[in-house]
């Protein structure tokens, strides 16, 4: 009845029903780094590879539900409601995600100043600090390197913060370009906010070393500039937690006073459980908690609260103790076989008789291998060998497998061999 | 393990004793005895505590309630009968069923979600039969519940949209206000509840809208108008359309409660499915927080109904554009589980079964109050406890009778007099009852 009543009325309004308020719209660029598995997939070739995205696989080149993951799957499924999370999410996640990042004697965690809320993944976890860094720090800019993941760039767009970027990759090294680093964090305004990678830098793997973290931090303090930590590969770089954290603890030493965006979707595999923390250490416990406060109401008018089960499934990983050392073999088991892929490249690389120096594809450290070619030279490897990867020469190690690795170094010496 | 860093009292006693000698020297030996110590102060020296959110507040200070008489009606979230919070056996079943298969894996999902999961939460809420997914033309992406695909769709007004401004019924949900600010599209209010009748006031209503700009943006509650629970009928959302059409309006639907309202999940959306008959646009925010009891979850969903499948196809596109900087992709737990029981015959059946289930007692708790109102002869007229719908009451008590409540009888509830039926019993309607008429009871004799 009442749909009659509308196909009559409708007529009195299709002309002005059948124009679109959204005709003006133009196609959105596609993702450069989604759009590569998009591609990727819509590709039927049997000898595609997709060494784009940065989720890990194992040898068998399948995506892998870690074990201690199951095994807490399993502990919390049909036991647990569904209830909202407070706005700043699971408070025992919180405080886990912490102990993690800082270390478990962590004085600034035992003098209860660091703020932390729960976040979605990294991606969030940056929103969330962008967002806050817009309101409560509306003269700074944020310092991102060159390069850097090209998702932080439309971050810091969106929330409205004025960018500008620090040298970071040498492209004649393929290593820290440490000096023009240093440089441009001395032209930087006096208390400037700097994304740093704290490990497995994306895209390049490049990492400064604990001398020349201790350097930054040192220019740091005379600059009063302020170092949001950007850290998604906690474990996955070197194998060991601590040892991933020690850009971050060597900044706690210094008595800076940080923010860390942290992910757990490579390191507990909880990709699309969107799992993440933003902390951030504060004077003393009441401004940690007016700035928890404070990061809630950025929290709540865009989803509310955060999910619940990916923060479950850490919590519980992390609390107990079995799950916990199984969880710190397993991301030193994909640690390995990643630093062993590396190897292998390189050795295949060199076995095919390619004349340039393929030393950085074993100096670099984590998910990816910033290979050194060329724009054109991807094309290639896409058009001619069903090789998907990011134009910057981007290679997910992770998407690598002693079956594939003969034919990507093959592959990569073909178009890189003039 | 000795520490380096100076503990909040070691700092407090520096401080003290540095009134005692020079602040040169004490900052000397600071510096000697923790070397690592900050000694600029924090950037975020001036952030203020935020006040708490009017809403979530409500049930931080029932938690620390003591009184074993306390019942919280503040957030709307479903309770038993027990006062338990409930999760459906076809969750439940569902979830398992998604634990126990070791194929699945936990990889990111595409930006715009489980793509099966989005047709499904269309189809549910358009109808099967619907035109507009038969033609392709509604970009549906996956969200973080209703907030996230207000949100969401906030934004894209706001970047693509001729005339990004939108009107929000007086009242409405409390973070709508902050929402589409945020998102970058003004507000304003239009005339919705008539304190006077405790129902719609659909004249003034229809005149705010015909004040307010061609194109603008308006947003309407599909069913079970939260907080006041007042609902159009069918009569009046027909004109509600004519006029929003005849102004070429955009309708953007806030739909929270589709099957909770009466039931029936296809008259919950009769609204909604009226609009989308005329072949005009809209924008829809769905929720399957409530419905599925899937809260925490986060599982919603924002469609876009447009002229055609060409552009519906880049709305998608330009979607993406919004998601990808905020989160990069929904989480997929909640959805897979809604998915999972959308497509499933018996699941669905069942659902639907459970959903009735939680909308008959909310129905019979209205019931109860409305009768134990009359039996303690409270003053005035509470039949609008019986016609409001859905999970809100909008009692018509006012700021300090609620406070009065929350004193004297550890009733905790918003402000605005707004109560949550779901958060009722049996056992604590009396104990409610008894507040309600003391407050109204004492407001009369003050005045």
């Amino acid at each position: 009845m009442a749909g009659a009543m509308a196909a009559r009325s409708s007529r009195r309004f299709m002309s002005t029903a059948s124009k679109s308020w959204f005709g003006h719209v133009q196609p959105a660029p596609k993702d450069p780094i989604l759009g590569v598995t998009e591609a990727f997939l819509a590709d039927s070739h049997p000898d595609k590879m997709n060494v784009g995205v940065g989720a890990y696989r194992t040898d068998e080149g399948k995506p892998l539900v870690l074990e201690c993951v199951r095994k807490a799957e399993e502990k919390i499924a049909g036991s647990n409601f569904m209830e909202y999370l407070p706005m700043g999410g699971d408070i025992s996640f919180n405080n886990h995600s912490m102990k993690l990042a800082y270390g478990e004697d962590a004085g600034v965690l035992a003098d209860k100043r660091v703020a932390a809320v729960q976040a979605l993944s990294g991606t969030g976890a940056c929103r969330l600090f962008a967002d806050f860094q817009k309101r409560f720090m509306p003269e700074s800019q944020v310092f991102i390197p060159v390069p850097t993941w090209s998702n932080h760039h439309n971050i810091w767009r969106d929330a409205n913060v004025p960018q500008n970027t620090f040298r970071y990759y040498d492209a004649a090294t393929k290593g820290l370009d440490f000096k023009g680093l240093m440089e441009d964090v001395k032209k930087a305004p006096n208390g400037s906010v700097f994304l740093l990678h704290a490990c497995a830098h994306n895209p390049t793997g490049v990492d400064p070393s604990p001398e020349n973290w201790k350097e930054i931090s040192a220019f740091f303090k005379e600059k009063g500039h302020f170092a949001l930590f950007d850290m998604a590969y906690q474990g996955f770089a070197s194998g060991d937690t601590e040892r991933d954290a020690q850009a971050i603890r060597i900044f706690l030493n210094d008595g800076h006073q940080i923010a860390c965006a942290q992910s757990f979707a490579k390191n507990m595999g909880l990709y699309g459980q969107r799992v993440g923390c933003l902390s951030v250490v504060c004077d003393d416990p009441q401004q940690a908690v007016a700035v928890k406060s404070q990061l809630q109401l950025i929290a709540r008018p865009m989803y509310s609260n955060p999910p619940l089960h990916g923060a479950l499934l850490v919590s519980t990983i992390l609390e107990d103790p079995e799950l916990k050392s199984l969880w710190y073999k397993e991301v030193k088991g994909m640690a390995d076989r990643i630093i062993g892929m590396r190897e292998t490249l390189r050795t295949n690389l060199e076995k095919a008789g390619s004349q340039h120096s393929w030393k950085h594809i074993t100096d670099q450290i984590g998910m990816f291998c910033f290979s050194g070619l060329k724009p054109e030279q991807v094309d290639r490897l896409t058009k001619d060998f069903h090789i998907y990867l990011t134009r910057n020469g981007r290679i997910s190690m992770a998407g690598i497998t002693t079956s594939n690795v003969e034919y990507l170094a093959n592959a990569i010496h073909e178009v890189s061999k003039n | 393990m000795a520490s380096n860093f100076m503990s909040v009292q070691e700092r407090r006693i520096a401080t003290l004793s540095g009134h005692f000698r020079g602040a040169a020297a004490v900052e000397e030996e600071l510096l000697q005895r923790f070397p690592t110590m900050a000694m600029a102060p924090s950037v975020f020296e001036h952030v203020q505590q935020a006040p708490e959110d009017p809403i979530l507040g409500v049930t931080v200070a029932y938690n620390k309630d003591p009184s074993p008489l306390k019942v919280n009606l503040g957030v709307g979230a479903y309770r038993t009968e027990e006062g338990k919070p409930l999760v459906l056996n076809v969750v439940r079943r569902a979830e398992q069923q998604l634990v126990a298969d070791r194929s699945r894996n936990k990889e990111y999902q595409p930006i715009t979600g489980i793509s099966q999961f989005n047709k499904l939460s269309a189809k549910l809420i358009l109808g099967a039969n619907s035109p507009a997914i038969a033609e392709n033309r509604v970009a549906t992406v996956q969200a973080l519940s209703g907030t996230g695909a207000l949100r969401v769709g906030a934004e894209f007004i706001s970047r693509h949209y001729a005339k990004p401004i939108i009107f929000l019924p007086n009242p409405t949900w409390g973070n709508h206000n902050k929402i589409f600010p945020l998102g970058g599209v003004p507000q304003k209010p239009y005339r919705y509840y008539d304190p006077k009748t405790r129902g719609l006031d659909y004249e003034g209503m229809l005149e705010d809208l015909k004040a307010a700009p061609d194109g603008a943006v308006i947003l309407l509650h599909a069913c079970a108008h939260n907080p006041t629970g007042v609902d159009p009928t069918e009569e009046q959302w027909e004109g509600i359309r004519q006029v929003i059409r005849s102004k070429h309006q955009l309708p953007f639907f806030d739909c929270a409660y589709q099957g909770f309202a009466s039931g029936s999940l296809d008259k919950d959306a009769h609204a909604v499915r009226l609009f989308v008959a005329d072949g005009g646009e809209c924008f829809v925010a769905q929720s399957y927080a409530k419905n599925m009891g899937l809260y925490g979850e986060r599982v919603g969903a924002l469609s876009v109904v447009c002229t055609n499948a060409a552009v519906a196809s880049r709305v998608d596109s330009q979607l993406k554009l919004v998601i990808r900087p905020m989160y990069s992709s929904p989480p997929a737990h909640g959805a897979a589980i809604a998915a999972t029981i959308l497509a499933d015959g018996r699941l669905f059946q069942e659902w639907t079964v459970e959903l009735k289930g939680m909308a008959d007692r909310i129905i019979s708790m209205r019931q109860q109050l409305y009768d134990a109102l009359q039996a303690r002869g409270t003053p005035g007229d509470w039949t609008h406890v019986l016609k409001q719908i859905g999970m809100f009451t909008f009692t018509g008590l006012n700021k300090s009778q609620v406070e009065f409540m929350t004193r004297q009888y550890h009733i905790y509830m918003t402000s605005d007099g707004r109560i949550s039926m779901a958060g009722l019993s049996s056992k604590t309607v009396p104990h409610l009852a008894d507040a309600i008429h003391a407050a109204v009871v004492g407001a009369q004799r003050k005045s």
